[in-house]
């Protein structure tokens, strides 16, 4: 084939959104198939691995973020149904919730105040800007809500999304260690732990641990992006960030 | 056509939730408010049809794909990481690591002294 036509057609593709969409789905599959291969290993974990193949990808066929999310909005837009239902796995946990309701609500408040204070502190210790420190702030609740607060405190959306996602990997690689050390076997603390602070990326690393666990972290995740939402506002003013 | 019926009932609950938001200036995201509200409406039927529970499921399961548009967008701040990396990286992995030692350690704490009085075990 001329090289000529190669480009027309390169040209047309980086027009639609086609591109960006499918790549997207490739990468995380192939992503995917390596955990899997390797017995799903945290390190390897798929978010990390697919992100890491998109860019490169990106970088070499010197597609700009913008136009690759022109196809990538389309996965990314199912993150505000996907928030929705999480109210189906809280509504089935129910009663698992209402006979443990007190160490649940009292890790969940000091857990989300902890995820956003620690950050916001640390990075102010170390020098970053009020901006970077703001758009940190909601780091541990799932994405598009953590880009709803950030927008209203005053920090970057899209700076929030990558840290949001940056939280969950890290989460997700080093939680179930993290328990093994300290000795813990319930579950429920487990999960609970996990989706406070990594939501959906460590909720589906919970989910490979057990199903209980899973259900504990996605019941964590969703009180939390909710406790956030309410609470996260009034902590920062208190704190006089903003 | 049980996907489409439950994507449907999601959408519709986050579409009320983002127009109620909006109009009575709340300060939560509209999907938040949409899931509490289907939670609410979960407890008053106290039942999950058959495709609410597929499409749940469906989007659910492969949760953590849904963030890989939004991690690829760490491109666009390459040059803000570039110049905040130590504090960037070092909050997000001691912060990390904190909460999720604390959260369980607390969790596993008022879980002893509040099953002292009741039943179960920590």
């Amino acid at each position: 084939m001329p090289e000529q036509d190669l480009s027309t057609i390169w040209v047309y593709l980086s027009t639609t959104p086609l591109v960006g969409l499918t790549a997207t789905l490739i990468a995380y599959g192939m992503a995917y198939r390596l955990y899997i291969y390797a017995n799903s290993h945290p390190l390897l974990n798929p978010v990390f691995i697919a992100i890491t193949l998109l860019i490169g990808f990106l970088l070499l066929t010197g597609t700009p973020y913008e136009k690759y999310f022109e196809g990538g909005q389309f996965i990314h837009f199912l993150l505000g149904p996907a928030t929705v239902a999480l109210a189906v796995p809280l509504y089935q946990q129910f009663h698992k919730v209402k006979k443990l309701w007190l160490p649940i609500l009292v890790a969940l408040v000091c857990g989300v105040t902890l995820a956003a204070m620690s950050a916001v502190a640390i990075a102010g210790f170390l020098g970053a800007s009020l901006q970077t420190q703001l758009s940190m702030a909601p780091k541990s609740v799932t994405a598009p809500v953590a880009m709803g607060i950030s927008e209203q405190i005053g920090g970057l959306p899209s700076l929030t999304a990558v840290l949001v996602v940056a939280t969950g990997i890290i989460g997700a690689v080093i939680g179930t260690h993290i328990f093994s050390i300290m000795k813990i076997k319930d579950d429920s603390i487990k999960g609970i732990a996990m989706g406070v602070t990594a939501h959906g990326i460590g909720t589906a690393r919970a989910f490979q641990v057990s199903k209980e666990m899973g259900a504990f972290s996605g019941l964590a995740m969703a009180l939390a992006t909710f406790t956030t939402a309410f609470i996260l506002p009034w902590l920062l003013e208190l704190a006089g960030l903003i | 056509m049980k996907f489409i019926n439950g994507i449907t009932i999601l959408l519709v609950y986050q579409l009320i939730g983002e127009i109620s938001v909006r109009y009575m200036q709340l300060p939560i995201p509209g999907p938040v408010l949409g899931m509490i509200l289907l939670f609410l409406s979960l407890m008053f039927t106290k039942k999950v049809n058959t495709s609410l529970d597929t499409a749940t499921t469906t989007l659910l399961s492969h949760f953590s794909l849904l963030f890989v548009p939004a991690g690829v967008g760490i491109m666009v701040h390459f040059e803000r990481i570039e110049n905040e990396w130590l504090p960037i990286s070092v909050a997000l992995l001691l912060s990390t690591l904190l909460t999720l030692i604390c959260t369980a350690a607390i969790m596993w704490l008022v879980n002893c002294v509040f099953s002292k009085s009741g039943e179960g075990n920590a």
